[in-house]
């Protein structure tokens, strides 16, 4: 499998001098095609920051991004916004989509973005929004649809045009937990199928069992690295426990283990 | 891309983009409205003047270019016509008479009486209008008349037929009468329509504080319409214009000559009425600026979240810029054609004595001022969205 992201050194340095705030530390890891990685921490940890600096949007102080072998701080911002165009698919925790385009037009954004859609794209788009379960709501505006809804119509945008890196933040933050794996358990499934890296910026630990490779960070920087799959289980088991115990008996997350074990 | 997402997004939200387009809407009719009535009043106050077949229009020099207060007695008119350029001059009267209407009104009561404008002029010199229907005046002291097309209309009268006319004469109501010659087109004066009757005719209809015994052997006019041999080069007959009002200024006592433009700028009113309308309806423009300016400024604020996640996926500034442009244009030419569909449809129910006239250009430069105020009004808000940063979408903006 080739390299589709390459992350060199990247830091990410906000304001200077005694206001200077580090909110990405000397940060390096790749993602092969068809590789799937959840980038986890805590808040103010820089997982977002450094999701920002991948999709061109915010500059690294110092370091190097390559995707497809492109750095993107040698590009200008008229160049990085057609590099997100047609490299990069994107799904946000909200108003991820156009509330005045139905749900096949939200899909065939990206085509029309990257310069039109033909009868090919329709054709597509309805593939792709039927292969998520969807088949039945092509033609239905977002607000008529449910949140686990909205949330693959959104991933079938950020996937419709082909990009080498699918970019997605906290996609579950206002689905239940139920919809909230079947929505990543789709997700991984296209990245593995289509063969596209994919990075998944969560704070729910939990769905680390469908991802190849776990990122954790705080402080900036990467303090671990999951990519084994029992290592990868394990760590979300325990904290599905830790979660399960924690609705289960209502004590404080802070007095358990970070195993998911209560305290002796 | 642009124009896809505006129509998009117009024809969802169509109620609401509805409800903007009826405020223009509202506003177009207001300011074609305004316009209609700027210009319906102003050519009843200088339609005839702005008509006349004349270069110049000699004042008694301490008039300060009151019809009313200036008298150029018959000399004048003879020493005008001696002065060297000078093709031909005409002496114009202005007064007040009305033409008693015949038949009855359903109530059985006698029509209201027509006030008219009568404008004495000598025939066949300047002043006197050209006709569309029947003949020129032909006799110096004859009883007959040239009607404006609006008398004709409102009188029902054609050429041929008599009519009286009632005059004040002292104290006392006199009546004439006098046969319509000739129909010219509509030759409003001081927002009257007009009738046109020879200078020694009109000498004895028109109202006079006192009775005289004998009509005054010095005839006198208001003003004198002055026709020059003007050379073709538009250039030189212009330069040829002002050395003539410097010449008969010189070369003929105690007037004041100035152009026809000049003339009905400084008629009573004018100006004033002119500016009162004008201002209204520049504020109208104004109004409708800020109103589609302040909607459009909200919608961009409400569509931050929007803006931020069409950027965060690679929608260029342009798109977002033509999608804006596409939209704020729709919907403001929609209401316009919407108010000019209003407006005309009114206008065509008006009673005919509302000085309301929809002058071609007049209504070509407030519809063109209408359609502009959209873009100008939304220049605001798309200067908004062009800012708003793609990290809105990831929540970093800061």
């Amino acid at each position: 499998m080739s390299i589709a992201l390459e992350v060199r050194n990247v830091t990410k340095i906000y304001g200077s001098g005694e206001n200077a705030v580090v909110a990405v530390n000397d940060v390096s890891f790749s993602v092969a095609e068809g590789e799937f990685i959840a980038l986890v921490g805590p808040s103010g940890s820089g997982k977002t920051t450094l999701l920002a600096m991948l999709a061109g949007l915010l500059y690294p102080t110092h370091g190097s991004i390559y995707i497809d072998g492109q750095d993107l701080a040698k590009m200008n911002d008229a160049q990085r916004t057609a590099f997100r165009r047609q490299r990069i698919g994107f799904t946000f925790q909200t108003n991820n989509l156009m509330p005045y385009l139905t749900a096949r037009e939200n899909v065939e954004l990206m085509m029309r973005l990257n310069g039109g859609c033909k009868s090919e794209c329709r054709h597509m788009a309805v593939e792709l929004l039927t292969r998520l379960g969807l088949g039945n709501r092509l033609n239905n505006l977002p607000r008529q649809l449910s949140g686990g809804e909205q949330q693959r119509v959104a991933i079938a945008r950020a996937l419709i045009h082909d990009p080498t890196l699918v970019l997605t933040d906290e996609p579950t933050a206002s689905l239940d937990t139920e919809r909230a794996y079947q929505v990543v358990e789709t997700f991984a499934d296209l990245i593995h199928g289509y063969q596209r890296a994919g990075i998944m910026v969560t704070h729910d630990l939990r769905l680390c069992i469908y991802v190849d490779r776990v990122i954790q960070m705080q402080d900036g920087r990467i303090v671990r690295i999951l990519s084994q799959r029992d290592e990868i289980d394990e760590f979300a088991s325990a904290r599905r426990r830790r979660a399960e115990l924690v609705a289960a008996t209502e004590i404080t997350p802070a007095s358990l283990t970070p195993d998911g074990q209560s305290p002796r | 891309m642009g124009a896809y997402l505006a129509f998009k997004e117009t024809w969802r939200n169509r109620a609401r983009f509805l409800l903007i387009s009826l405020l223009v809407a509202l506003l177009t009719a207001l300011v074609l409205f305004i316009a209609g009535l700027a210009e319906g009043l102003g050519r009843g106050n200088i339609e005839y003047l702005s008509n006349l077949d004349a270069d110049l229009i000699a004042y008694q020099a301490d008039a300060q270019l009151l019809i009313a207060a200036s008298r150029l007695p018959r000399g004048i008119l003879q020493n005008i016509e001696r002065v060297p350029g000078v093709k031909s001059a005409g002496p114009i009267e202005f007064s007040r008479v009305s033409i008693i209407l015949p038949g009855t009104t359903p109530q059985g009561q006698s029509p209201r009486p027509l006030d008219v404008s009568l404008i004495q002029v000598e025939p066949g010199r300047p002043g006197e209008p050209p006709v569309r229907f029947g003949r020129q005046l032909q006799n110096r002291r004859g009883k007959e008349a040239i009607i404006d097309s609006l008398v004709a209309r409102r009188a029902g009268l054609s050429v041929g037929d008599e009519f009286t006319i009632r005059s004040l004469q002292g104290t006392r109501e006199e009546f004439y009468t006098l046969r319509v010659v000739g129909i010219t087109t509509s030759q409003q004066y001081a927002i009257q329509p007009s009738i046109i009757v020879p200078l020694l005719t009109g000498d004895q209809i028109k109202p006079k504080p006192v009775v005289e015994d004998r009509p005054s052997s010095d005839l006198a006019s208001n003003i004198i319409a002055i026709k020059l041999d003007l050379p073709a080069d538009p250039a030189e007959a212009r330069a040829f214009r002002e050395l003539m009002k410097q010449r008969l200024e010189s070369q003929v006592k105690k007037i004041q000559v100035v152009d026809i433009r000049t003339a009905y700028e400084n008629t009573p009113g004018y100006s004033a009425q002119k500016g009162t309308l004008d201002t209204q309806r520049y504020f109208a423009l104004v109004i409708g600026v800020l109103v589609l300016g302040g909607f459009f400024q909200i919608q961009a604020l409400q569509k931050v979240a929007q803006i931020g996640v069409l950027k965060a996926i690679g929608t260029p500034n342009r798109t977002i810029i033509a999608a804006s442009l596409v939209q704020i244009t729709v919907v403001t030419a929609f209401g316009v054609f919407l108010g000019t569909v209003i407006t005309l449809s009114l206008a065509l129910v008006l009673p005919v004595g509302i000085p309301i006239v929809f002058a071609p250009q007049t209504v070509f430069i407030a519809l063109v001022s209408l359609l502009l105020i959209g873009p100008l009004g939304g220049l605001l808000s798309i200067r908004y969205s062009v800012s708003v940063e793609p990290l809105t979408a990831l929540g970093l903006a800061q």
